[in-house]
């Protein structure tokens, strides 16, 4: 720009990067309010709805942690492949095989006791959708494929996998037709902390949180995934196996996100369903971005993102707003935070 | 097999390659000047939805092709702020492009679905059209399918024989000497954004005005990643896209008609087609030694002068 110098930032910006992040949310969710306007809806009225829908009451509180939970594992999943700097966009995939291997056990052999079936459907899980992570994986560093269509189209085809399972071999013959399995048995279902509303998921979810945090903070494979994802080269001079680190980050990668889809089937929906599948394999890129890749952030954010999901729901109830506007907004605040990033990094100041 | 059958499937080879060929071209073109766009899939729809309306509140399907090639230009103009102006991440800002441009075209089209709005409808063209059989497959179709046949020679004499086109491949190859020998690099980047937004936009377009005639929810279904992928089977060529977007049109109208026979393989089995075959396709078109012919600049941030 005329009369403008960019200038690289010596220190970084410390407490003022979270005032950027701010600008950029408000400023994406003025963009939405906008959007709003031009439906004819009062942009006030439906962010107030869209706010108290979501953190406002219990009910909304307790769905938002419920549809955190999966948000959560599966960008903790993408986060640690962005971190080695391989774009796994196939979070979705990785979910779907998740609860299809979950559903395995359950479905053929309802009979099996708790403490054989839960272990073995979540073995299956963190299998089917680490090998789902896994093959691109291989692909990208045996081929020299792009991970990131190769992901994504696996996503497509774990989807129709899904389909097909639910319309044919695993459907259940008492459901008048509809593309479901059976209702797990008791003994494949992670239930309900005490009385409270909230799953036991909750608790996975933490446990993981901090298996991979001490994974990648303590232990040399850890070290190695840092360094890898800074400099490949550099990795390789080291004696880093690169290729194989990349192949064991893309399972974990996927088996996170399988292991969310184990728990939606499970202590969700207890059945699998065409509707266990809820974008939230993309969501979870989103949280990872703004997250920056920080474990406690993502936490946060998946609440947040989770809260969006569910106030969008009552936008829709009670104002008429189509769903996608959740997408909207997810879509816009990606998009300011990633171009506020360049106050952090840059100043700009009159020449 | 039968040629009564299999002629028809070819003209529904090219009838449903055409959107993907213009998506990919428009990613050739941005690709060249070395960003990559990830929101193919996000543009296209968003152009699909742009023409639709257009089309059905003035009547005029020509009006709306172009103004779904401008919506088309102005969603890459988004990504172009991010990565451009802003120096974002270019995977993630694509992304986010595609996640804004699909809730923007749910967001506004859901009380369109179902409706039907008038397109292009295919004509013969003249002599051509009349030769046997290859008449039937290539000259029997709408007007967008003939300007798609002059598009990837168009966009090739633009890369290699104008200046323009040759200064946007420096720009994608090597910024920094380009810069140095006088290239307005940032500016060839956004011709290069523009210009493919607006392919993207058209082959959104087609999907709604000449494809279907109807508007529905999701109805890219996953054609701009196709094409993003197809980007890297053409080599970054654009004549190389033609035969890569005629691929998939096959294998989705064999799809299609294999669905509508009412064959004993399961619906979902036969939808994976498409996606399977982009991953062998990018498995066995990167699995070479030797260039490709990727922009060596390709998704490299332009650092500000200092």
């Amino acid at each position: 720009m005329p009369g403008m110098r960019i200038i690289k930032r010596q220190e970084p910006l410390g407490w003022r990067s979270c005032l950027v992040l701010l600008v950029a949310i408000g400023f994406s969710l003025a963009l939405g309010g906008g959007l709003l306007l031009v439906r004819g809806v009062d942009p006030v009225a439906a962010m107030g709805t869209l706010f108290v829908g979501a953190f406002g009451s219990r009910y909304g509180i307790e769905d938002s942690a419920l549809k955190a939970i999966p948000i959560f594992l599966c960008s903790l999943g993408v986060a640690l492949a962005f971190r080695l700097r391989v774009w796994n966009i196939g979070a979705e995939g990785q979910y779907a095989l998740g609860a299809i291997g979950a559903s395995w056990l359950p479905v053929a052999m309802p009979d099996l006791p708790a403490y054989l079936l839960l272990p073995s459907m979540i073995t299956m899980a963190v299998v089917a959708g680490g090998m789902w992570g896994a093959i691109p994986a291989f692909f990208r560093q045996k081929m020299r494929t792009n991970e990131i269509i190769v992901t994504l189209m696996m996503n497509y085809i774990a989807i129709s996998l899904l389909d097909y399972m639910v319309y044919g071999p695993w459907k259940d013959p008492a459901s008048y037709g509809f593309p479901m399995t059976a209702t797990f048995p008791p003994a494949a279902v992670v239930g309900k902390i005490g009385t409270t509303a909230y799953s036991w998921g909750l608790v996975h979810a933490f446990v993981l949180a901090v298996l991979i945090w001490v994974f990648t903070t303590y232990t040399r494979l850890g070290y190695e995934i840092k360094v890898g994802g800074a400099n490949v080269r550099a990795a390789r001079y080291a004696g880093i196996p690169y290729d194989r680190l990349v192949i064991g980050v893309m399972f974990l990668s996927g088996a996170l996100a399988g292991w969310a889809g184990f728990l939606e089937a499970s202590s969700t929906l207890n059945r699998l369903q065409p509707s266990i599948m809820a974008n939230y394999g993309y969501t979870a890129i989103v949280v990872a971005w703004l997250a920056r890749l920080n474990p406690f952030y993502i936490a946060v954010a998946s609440f947040l993102l989770a809260g969006l999901r569910v106030g969008v729901e009552s936008l829709q109830l009670d104002m008429q707003v189509p769903a996608a506007f959740g997408l909207i907004i997810e879509g816009l605040v990606l998009l300011s935070v990633l171009a506020g990033g360049f106050f952090t990094t840059y100043r700009v100041t009159r020449r | 097999m039968d040629i009564a059958i299999l002629i028809p499937l070819l003209a529904a080879t090219v009838q449903s390659g055409t959107p993907i060929l213009y998506a990919t071209l428009g990613e050739i073109i941005t690709e060249r000047s070395g960003v990559l766009n990830l929101g193919v899939e996000g543009i296209m729809i968003v152009g699909a939805l742009t023409g639709f309306v257009v089309s059905l509140t003035t009547g005029n399907p020509w009006l709306a092709f172009f103004a779904a090639g401008a919506a088309g230009c102005l969603m890459a103009a988004v990504h172009g702020v991010v990565v451009l102006l802003f120096l974002g991440n270019q995977v993630v800002s694509g992304l986010a492009i595609t996640i804004f441009g699909l809730g923007l075209a749910n967001y506004f089209g859901t009380p369109f679905v179902g409706q039907a709005a008038p397109g292009f409808d295919p004509f013969a063209l003249p002599i051509l059209g009349n030769i046997p059989a290859l008449g039937e497959i290539f000259f029997r179709h709408d007007v967008l399918v003939y300007i798609s046949y002059l598009l990837p020679l168009a966009i090739w004499l633009f890369l290699y024989v104008t200046r323009i086109g040759l200064n946007l491949r420096a720009t994608g190859e090597a910024p920094v000497a380009a810069r140095a020998a006088g290239i307005g690099v940032v500016a060839y980047r956004w011709l290069g954004i523009i210009m493919g937004g607006f392919c993207m936009g058209c082959g959104g377009a087609y999907l709604s005005l000449a494809y279907t005639h109807l508007w529905t929810n999701n109805l890219t279904g996953g054609r701009g990643w196709i094409a993003v992928a197809l980007v890297i089977f053409s080599f970054w060529r654009p004549q190389r896209a033609v035969f890569g977007a005629y691929l998939f049109g096959g294998i989705m109208a064999v799809q299609l008609r294999l669905q509508a026979s009412g064959t004993t393989i399961p619906s979902s089995l036969l939808l994976m087609l498409p996606y399977t075959l982009t991953i062998a396709v990018l498995v066995f078109s990167s699995w070479r030694r030797g260039s490709t012919g990727e922009p060596a600049a390709l998704g490299t941030t332009i650092e500000p002068r200092q």
